[in-house]
């Protein structure tokens, strides 16, 4: 039988220890404020890598070229912007490696890397190595592996990007001065790198104190709180936080006037350690796992709570809930065993929307996505017989669904939530009336970003 | 004074009111697409004739968005203008109905406000109508007008228009009546419009019926009546509720005068993606004609043809075609025309014209391809019928006898096969979903007012030709129309539809991206390919110089007309019927239910005289004289016998009950046994039908999920109905049964969870216990300790010494099953090798078993004379495979496995079964392709719905069956 035999069809160039001092490794964007940190990251730590900023036509009409094009959307556009900023010819193809997430759950997603090895062999580009990131031990052999420090500071740049994102969204549509929030999203950046830079940055203490600084700056800045729509966004996690997935979202909101509520990436890398022990309680599994589990899991919590704390001290800024309460928020409507793609996550999140006074969701996801039929749409009925003010609409991206038509359903949805401000605007919105900022106030900040 | 202007999709409405909120003018016309030119015009006289320079002015519709915002003026969404509107003038409203041109919407207005719009896939609009209609040849008001007179209907998916129309085109090929395919189509939009749209909440009380469709169209408001069981309103102004709704929520008064202008330079920002232009010059297409005109046929003329003659007659889906040749091949008569629904008439016309242009005619054979051959063979007693792929086939080798690759883009079909050593090596057909070809460019080159070859030359030189993108009719509308409102010009709208087709083919179906996979021979044929746009598009995507014969359109006929020729002997004279016996041809339709079995399939009778007669609609033999039963190599109905096996045994706990869907169909034996064993009656849902689908398709949340899980709504409500059920157990599974084949051994996450959506989504399960807890089944005696836990919840005694020796005799029975399989699989094989038919290994999953969603493609494949062995028969004789992908889910590594296992098996054949909408499958069918063409051999894919055609079904199995030699 030829069940033993291999073949050049199943062969592929690993990513080995060498390459790491050879090789520059491309990185698919996603989340830009959180990626460009991760991109300090792992300069700092030797490696040699870009976050890729290429998008346009070209990257979906690359990806319809290469992927299976029935495949979910993001994979399509993820391996679009690899292969066609391959094909830019700025970079040496034998020394370039592509990098990748894998999470290793029964969702298809889990296939991306091998569509995109397969992917690299149709568009002629067999000798790149393609680099799994992934926290489930999938690809051993690769000479990329995280090591524990490494992970940490990775994690230090999800909850700066998240803490970033969360207070830029709160203030950007009050702000006094345009601008504003996403010239302190770039300062921090830049401070950020540069403490990255020299090792630093990612210790308790030092986080502690980085998130009551970033907290300060952008209580500081100034704002007028009129009241707003407030829209949450969930979905599948490439399409909800990608502008290039979802056609710019959060610029069209930000036009529609609405303050924007995008739950943070950290959920999701929790929801990965917790899927774990909830597995074994289930099906059965090892007790010593679990307890590593809960560690992990400890390690988290004690960082959030930090980040709340340094944000509950400022006013005018909404601290976010801890996971374990996010947790809860599912509870009764999905079971938390359903943990392919983003699982009963996704109903949690928009349950905790809800629970939050963000009765307006867009739920984002690729078309045809499987996990999003059960906990995306197949639970929006239940979720409306417990908040029947949900207003919830469920918008599909697809290579050739229209713009036009997804900013129509979403309009529909942002017609009713209007008509329910004007009807019951918020009692005492939170506003500060001071005067109009200096133009210097951020002439320190500036300068410092412009240095880095 | 106010106005409130509604631009469509399709048309624009305009309302102006008078300051006691009276309608004081109004307006309604089609658009054509020209809509900001339309709109300026609408305004302008209106500030002529009825408001002057200054009014309110608010806009709404799908199309007036991006044109509001780019000229700043106030933009109302249109459901909710809809909403204002009706709560204005008829506030006793309880739901309101909107059909649109391309959208569906339902408002429920009390009991909690919710407004529902379609999905960008479903098209069961207004446009959808509009594209039935050119189908069947009516405009929509005389499709109307027929319906009125219908006598039965037929069952059309209401999914999308490219869907309905693979319904509908078989349909009328066979002959079905008009009258009652028009209704059938306003059954499908009502279909569409409850199942996609309500999820579950009942249509009831008040209802009201806005928008174009249902307000020209009085049968289709009927069929809403009666599907819903109620007398619904459709009001006065039933056109004008958007407009009316933008004009009440305006507020902002506008310089009509400003507002024309800014129209008038939004027109000129010609701001969207282009690709680049088809030829640079004059001289190079020049070049591009000159070199075409080369690939040409000899001809001769009819009336000195001496010596015998060959008839070739492709009875296509839009079009009739045929060809004579002599015996030197030359071509010495043509004819091609459209097809208006039924081609035997057309047929006979041609056949009568021939005759009376050449009465001496020596016709040594007559051959049919193309979907009504089996029709027309039968009608006109042709000697040989032939499968379209091998027809085009073997016209394509006379134009390059060494030839790699032919694609033929026909008005429905694509059809693309690569050649290997002389012989068809791979086949690929365009999949329901995506049929951009002829017919695709003839429904805009209308819709935007033109005829098919004229639309096609505009593209030629368009400057800046739109990227439209790459997918189905449905998607295409919305961006034509984006494009459009973005300024794109029809000539650059032209050539981007044109390049969309191309790509459609290269990308969706061949997959394909560069022209090695191709190779470098190539042939274009297909009455699409005359249009050069297409053909140069083509030529520019693949970077190739391809050949068209100057019969591209003709191939298939001609491609018959050489079969029919190599067939016939020296001296052969054909069986087709004479001028004598044309003149007393007749031709009766009757449409029948056929009762031979549970599946209730609608016959279409065709009677000709002299006793010749064709049945169509039917799923197997037994409708047919002499057909006779090849189950007995069958495995698909060995593993349902088997299933059938678990009849309840009544015990003292009462009744549980089991649905019979997805994963079921593998582990009834597991439970049945297992709550037998704990003293339960186990019932199950039983069979699947349509009826029992509709039943269910109420609370489906999610139209686009597969099939299969959709199914299972209809299985609660069934297992609901039974009287005394203790409960109904459907599990929640994260993992499957480990089989060792693979890195893991997940489900995939609709079977794995889809228990949690019937939770909560399936109303008939209030008070009742529905069992949905996680369970796995994989770690043994991890079940055995877990599950006294979770039963526990709802029944009280079953000790845990009780739920081990269940588990241990439903394990026992499980591995029992698989065996059996497993050696009903070695059965069949070696009977078949003993009797020397081919083996097709028909791969899927376990509910691919279900004749409801399989549509007896097993009877159709058992009925050409093959053994059918599932692929959980011979998985586990090739074992675990290295793949190229990450192989976790039991169900799709034993995929791998039996292709890994047919791939070193020449007598045995592969076809996958692919349910639509399974994105696992995206993953596996690549895979699986890939490990048989690593041994050379064919790769067949069957992609099934709701509704499948088998037509095209069978296309491909007959193209595997010629091509193996069979």
């Amino acid at each position: 039988m030829s069940s033993s035999q291999t073949s050049s069809r199943l062969d592929y160039p690993r990513f080995t220890k060498e390459m790491r001092l050879t090789h520059k490794i491309l990185i698919p964007q996603m989340l830009p404020i959180h990626f460009s940190l991760i991109e300090k990251v792992l300069l700092q730590e030797g490696y040699d890598v870009e976050v890729l900023s290429n998008d346009g036509p070209e990257v979906v009409q690359t990806g319809l070229k290469y992927v299976h094009n029935d495949t979910c959307y993001p994979a399509l556009l993820v391996i679009g912007q690899m292969i066609s900023a391959l094909d830019s010819g700025k970079y040496d193809l034998d020394h370039t490696a592509l990098m990748i997430t894998q999470t290793g759950g029964g969702c298809r997603a889990s296939n991306y890397i091998h569509l995109l090895r397969k992917a690299l062999k149709k568009a002629g580009y067999g000798q790149v190595p393609v680099v799994s990131l992934n926290f489930s031990g999938l690809e051993r052999d690769s000479g990329f592996q995280l090591s524990l420090p490494l992970i940490q500071k990775v994690l230090g740049a999800v909850f700066y990007g998240d803490m970033l994102m969360l207070l830029a969204n709160q203030t950007r549509p009050y702000e006094d001065r345009a601008g504003d929030a996403d010239r302190l999203i770039h300062y921090w950046v830049s401070m950020l790198g540069e403490q990255f830079a020299t090792g630093h940055g990612c210790s308790k203490r030092e986080m502690a104190r980085n998130f009551d600084a970033i907290a300060k700056t952008f209580s500081d800045l100034h704002v007028t709180r009129t009241p707003k729509v407030k829209v949450g966004i969930v979905g599948e996690i490439y399409i909800k936080y990608s502008p290039l997935g979802n056609n710019q979202l959060e610029q069209f909101l930000a036009g529609e006037g609405c303050e924007v509520n995008v739950p943070g990436l950290l959920g999701f890398i929790l929801y990965c350690v917790v899927n774990g022990p909830e597995t074994i309680d289930l099906y059965g599994g090892s007790k010593a796992a679990k307890s590593i589990y809960r560690l992990v899991f400890n390690y988290f919590e004690k960082r959030e709570r930090m980040m709340i704390e340094a944000i509950s001290k400022y006013p005018g800024l909404t601290p976010p809930v801890l996971f374990s309460s996010t947790m809860k928020c599912s509870e009764g409507i999905i079971g938390r065993g359903a943990k392919m793609g983003e699982g009963w996550l996704l109903t949690a999140e928009m349950m905790e929307l809800e629970q939050h006074g963000v009765d307006n969701i867009i739920c984002a996801q690729p078309f045809g996505c499987l996990p999003n039929h059960i906990c995306g749409k197949g639970m929006m009925n239940k979720i409306r017989s417990v908040y029947p003010e949900a207003n919830i609409v469920a918008i599909d991206y697809d290579p050739s669904a229209t713009r036009v038509n997804q900013e129509n359903r979403i309009k529909l949805m942002l017609s009713v939530a209007r008509e329910r401000l004007e009807a019951n605007p918020p009692a005492n919105p939170k506003s500060k009336t001071v005067p109009v900022p200096a133009e210097d106030r951020y002439a320190a900040f500036a300068a410092a970003a412009a240095q880095a | 004074m106010k106005i409130g202007l509604d631009i469509g999709s399709t048309t624009i409405k305009c309302v102006v009111l008078g300051d006691e909120g009276e309608i004081v003018y109004q307006s309604y016309e089609r658009h054509y697409s020209h809509i900001v030119g339309k709109a300026a015009e609408v305004l302008r006289r209106i500030e002529q004739e009825v408001t002057g320079r200054h009014a309110v002015l608010a806009i709404s519709g799908s199309a007036g968005m991006g044109l509001a915002d780019a000229c700043k003026l106030p933009f109302v969404q249109e459901v909710f203008a809809t909403r204002v509107a009706t709560q204005r003038l008829a506030p006793e409203t309880d739901v309101v109905i909107e059909l649109g041109g391309e959208d569906a919407k339902i408002l429920f207005l009390t009991g909690g406000m919710d407004v529902r719009m379609n999905g960008s896939c479903a098209g069961g609009t207004g446009a959808f109508i509009d594209q039935m209609a050119t189908l069947l040849k009516m405009a929509p008001e005389e499709m109307n007008e027929a319906a009125l007179h219908s006598e039965k209907l037929y069952t059309i998916a209401s999914r999308c228009g490219v869907f309905a129309k693979s319904d509908v085109q078989p349909l009328l090929n066979q002959g079905a009546r008009k009258e009652d395919v028009a209704a059938s189509i306003f059954a499908a939009v009502v279909n569409q419009t409850i199942g996609g749209l309500a999820q579950g909440r009942p249509i009831e009380g008040n209802v009201m019926y806005l928008g174009g469709p249902i307000t020209f169209l009085s049968k289709l408001k009927e069929s809403f009546d009666s599907a819903l069981g109620v007398n619904g309103i459709l009001p006065e102004n039933s056109l004008y509720y958007v407009a009316l709704g933008a004009a009440y929520y305006s507020d902002e008064a506008f310089d009509l005068e400003d507002v024309i202008h800014s129209l008038e330079d939004y027109s000129v920002t010609a701001d969207y993606a282009t690709s680049e232009p088809l030829f640079s010059s004059e001289e190079e297409y020049a070049a591009f004609a000159a070199r075409h005109a080369r690939a040409t046929v000899p001809r001769a003329a009819l009336e000195a043809a001496r010596g015998p003659v060959h008839i070739g007659i492709d009875a296509g889906s839009t079009t009739v075609k045929a060809a004579v040749i002599d015996d030197e091949g030359r071509l010495l008569y043509t004819s091609y025309q459209p097809n208006s629904g039924n081609p035997v008439p057309l047929i006979r016309t041609v056949l009568t014209e021939l005759y009376e242009k050449k009465p001496d005619l020596q016709i040594a054979s007559a051959t049919a391809t193309g979907y009504g051959e089996e029709m027309i063979r039968n009608a006109f007693s042709l000697d040989y019928g032939v499968v379209e792929t091998v027809a085009h086939f073997t016209a394509a080798k006379h134009f390059m006898p060494d030839v790699d690759f032919v694609i033929d883009i026909g008005g429905q079909d694509m059809k693309c096969f690569k050649v290997e050593g002389g012989a068809i090596s791979d086949i690929y057909l365009n999949e329901a979903c995506s049929s951009g070809c002829g017919s695709f460019l003839q429904t805009f080159a209308n819709a935007l007012g033109y005829e098919v070859p004229e639309f096609a030359k505009l593209g030629l030189f368009a400057d800046r030709p739109a990227d439209l993108g790459s997918r189905c009719t449905v998607f295409m509308n919305s961006s034509v129309k984006q494009a459009q409102k973005d300024g794109a010009s029809i000539e650059n709208i032209s050539a981007g539809l044109s390049i969309s087709v191309v790509k459609n083919a290269l990308y969706k179906v061949i997959r394909a991206s560069s022209p090695e996979e191709l190779g470098r021979r190539i042939v274009v044929q297909g009455g699409t390919f005359y249009n050069e746009a297409v053909l140069r598009a083509f030529e520019k995507e693949m970077g190739v110089e391809v050949i068209r014969p100057d019969i591209a359109g003709l191939m298939g006929a001609f491609g018959a007309a050489l079969y029919g020729r190599e067939r016939a002997g020296k001296g052969a004279v054909s069986r087709i019927l004479d001028a004598q016996a044309l003149q007393n041809f007749t031709h009766e339709v009757k449409a029948i239910t056929c009762n031979g079995c549970g599946n209730h399939c609608q016959l279409t009778v065709n009677l000709f005289d002299g006793g010749r007669r064709f049945i169509s609609g039917n799923r197997c033999e037994k409708p047919l004289a002499g057909g006779k039963g090849t189950d007995e190599l069958n495995m698909f109905e060995f593993k349902r016998h088997l299933l059938e096996q678990y009849q309840p045994i009544p015990g003292p706990r009462g009744k549980l009950g089991l649905p019979m869907g997805l994963n079921m169909y593998e582990l009834l034996p597991f439970w049945h046994t297992f709550f037998t064993h704990l003293g339960f009656e186990v019932v199950t849902s039983g069979v699947s039908s349509r009826a029992l689908y509709l039943s269910g398709q109420g609370s489906i949340p999610s139209d686009t999920v597969c099939f299969p899980a959709k199914l299972l709504h209809g299985h609660i409500e069934r297992l609901c109905k039974i009287e005394g059920l203790q409960a109904i157990f459907y599990p929640c599974m994260s993992y499957n049964l480990d089989e060792g084949m693979g890195d893991n051994h997940y489900n995939c996450p609709v079977v794995a969870y889809y228990p949690e959506v019937i939770a909560a989504n399936c109303r008939c399960l209030a008070g009742k216990t529905f069992i949905y807890d996680y369970v796995g089944l994989h770690r043994p005696r991890d079940f055995m300790a877990r599950m006294p836990v979770i039963l526990g919840k709802y029944f009280d005694g079953i000790s845990a010494g009780e739920v081990r020796r269940a588990a241990k005799a439903a394990y026992a029975e499980q591995e029992a099953h698989m065996h059996r399989i497993r050696e009903e699989g070695a059965r069949v094989i070696a009977a078949a090798k003993e009797a020397d038919r081919p083996i097709i290994v028909v791969s899927g999953r376990p509910y691919h078993l279900d004749p409801e969603i399989n549509h007896g493609i097993d009877k159709l494949i058992c009925s050409h004379g093959a053994a059918l062995v599932s692929e959980d028969s011979i998985a586990y004789l090739a074992g675990r495979q290295k793949v190229a992908v990450l192989n976790q889910w039991t169900y799709h590594s034993r995929l791998y496995a039996a292709a890994a296992y047919v791939a070193e098996h020449p007598e045995m054949n592969l076809v996958q079964l692919v349910s639509f909408g399974c994105g696992v499958d995206a993953i596996t069918t690549d895979e699986v392709k890939a490990i048989l063409q690593e041994k050379g051999r064919i790769y067949t894919q069957i992609k099934i719905d709701e509704i499948t055609n088998l037509g095209a079904v069978n296309i491909r199995l007959r193209s595997l069956l010629a091509a193996i030699g069979r």
